[in-house]
Parts: structure tokens; sequence; C-alpha cells
């Protein structure tokens, strides 16, 4: 077994185990607190996937936008003073066999096919060659998320704006 | 139904696939048992993650190419549109009817 293997692991034991948490976490803070763990955990499984760039962006949207964005969300609907912070659950039981279900049949196609992975590249430094692709290849994309992300700050501030009455 | 297991000694692309594939039940159970919109919302970024791990990694066994990353990045940035959006949505939905169970919001309007 591999420094690789073990890193693997642990990064995945990390993830997972924190997911189930979000998932049935009695309090809404504690989902919210482990969701943080599951998005370190991703990152982690970037960076052994040798994406360092997607890896640090991770960190920087989702750690520091995102999740910051849900905690706000998470105090601003509840009310802390009177009621316990807690979310109620319904349908557990034809949920967890319909979810088993969908795992069941997708780790069972993970396995019986056969894969094309013939590569395991090693890029040092991945960057540059994103910063290259995104001015070539994914210009009209590129230029369309920056509209899309203008149109959704325009459209956030004006659904949560008070009205004047 | 034979499985054929020898490719999992040694950690590759169906280990990812796999974490990838728990995740993203993780998120369909947290979208379809809980009641509170910002969970909902928990397990649609769960959702997004494990489609992002499954992009990574293709990206680097089956392409060797970056076209995985640059499709990463941009579901990274719809998740933030998406995230921001709809958190101002819950908002409006908590002042106008003071809870955010989306089983006792069921008019347009109060």
């Amino acid at each position: 077994m591999s420094l690789f293997d073990v890193a693997f692991y642990i990064l995945a034991i990390i993830t997972v185990g924190s997911a189930i948490i979000v998932v049935s976490a009695r309090s809404i803070i504690y989902s919210a607190f482990s969701l943080l763990f599951t998005f370190f955990g991703v990152a982690g499984l970037y960076v052994l996937l040798n994406a360092d760039f997607i890896a640090v962006t991770q960190i920087l949207i989702y750690v520091g936008g995102i999740l910051v964005l849900i905690i706000f969300g998470v105090m601003l609907t509840t009310k802390v003073f009177d009621v316990p912070v807690r979310t109620e659950t319904l349908h557990v039981g034809p949920a967890i066999v319909i979810t088993g279900a969908i795992m069941g049949t997708l780790v069972g196609v993970i396995l019986k096919t056969k894969w094309f992975d013939a590569f395991d590249v090693q890029w040092d430094g991945t960057t540059k060659k994103i910063g290259e692709k995104l001015m070539t290849d994914f210009l009209l994309p590129f230029e369309v998320a920056s509209v899309v992300l203008l149109v959704a700050l325009l459209g956030a501030v004006i659904i949560a704006r008070k009205e004047k009455s | 139904m034979q499985l054929d297991l020898s490719a999992l000694k040694n950690v590759g692309l169906e280990h990812f696939l796999i974490v990838s594939a728990i995740l993203f039940s993780l998120g369909i159970y947290a979208v379809v048992t809980r009641k509170n919109a910002i969970m909902v919302l928990m397990g649609i970024e769960l959702i997004l993650n494990s489609a992002n791990i499954n992009f990574i990694a293709f990206s680097k066994y089956s392409t060797a190419s970056l076209s995985g990353h640059l499709a990463a990045i941009f579901v990274i940035i719809l998740a933030a549109a998406e995230a921001a959006i709809a958190i101002a949505i819950v908002l409006n939905i908590y002042k106008n009817f003071l809870t955010v169970n989306i089983d006792e919001v069921d008019r347009l309007k109060q």
C-alpha cells in the first residue's frame, strides 16, 4: 500500500463520514459545520488527482463563499432564541431504500464497466494551462459565465431586498 | 452478476468514482428527506461536488487533457450563482411565511 493509497483512504473516509453527518445530524448547525469537512476532503481528493488549481478554487469558493452564505441563511431563517435549531425529516424509510438502490446501481455499474484509464498523467502545475485554455478553446463559455454571475448577483439583490411599504 | 474486484487493489479511477457515487446518493438523500430548504441546498452542493470529482478523475485517468478541469470550474461558478439566488429566495420565503419548511410553503403568495 503506497502513500498515495493511504492518503486516498484517509481523505475518502473524511469526506464520506462528514457527508453522512451532514445528511443525518439533527441540528442544522452541525450539518453546516460538517459540510466544511466534506468540502475540505473533496479539495484533498482534487490534490490527489493533480488538480491544484481546482483544489484551491474549491476551498476559496465553497468554503469561503458558499458555506458562509449557507450559515448566513441558517442564522437569518431560524429563531435561535426560542426554538432549538432542528430540522425535521420525512419519508426516511422509503428514502433510504431508494437512495440505497441508486447507490447500489451506480457502484455496480462502476465496478462492472471496463473503464478506459490508460493514462495516469502527472501535471506539474495546471494553472497556466487552464488559463491558456480559458482564453482559447473555452473563451465563449468563460464570457457567458461572467454574464451569468452578473445576472445572478443582480437577481439575488433584487429578490432579497426589503420592499419599501 | 460477477464483479471483477481485481481493479480495486491499487487506488485508481474506480475508487474516485465510488466515492463520488456515495456522495451523490447522500446528496439525494438530503434533498429527499429534509424539510428545511437550506438542508436541501446542502444536498445539492454535495451532488455538485460528486459531479466535480468525476470530471477531475476522468480528466486525469481517461483523457489526459484539462477539459475536465475546465468543466469543473464552470460547475463551481454555477454552484456559486445558484447558492446566492437560492439563499435570496429562501430569505424571501422566510419573510413572507415565517418558516422555511418546504412542506408548509404550498402557496404562491400569502
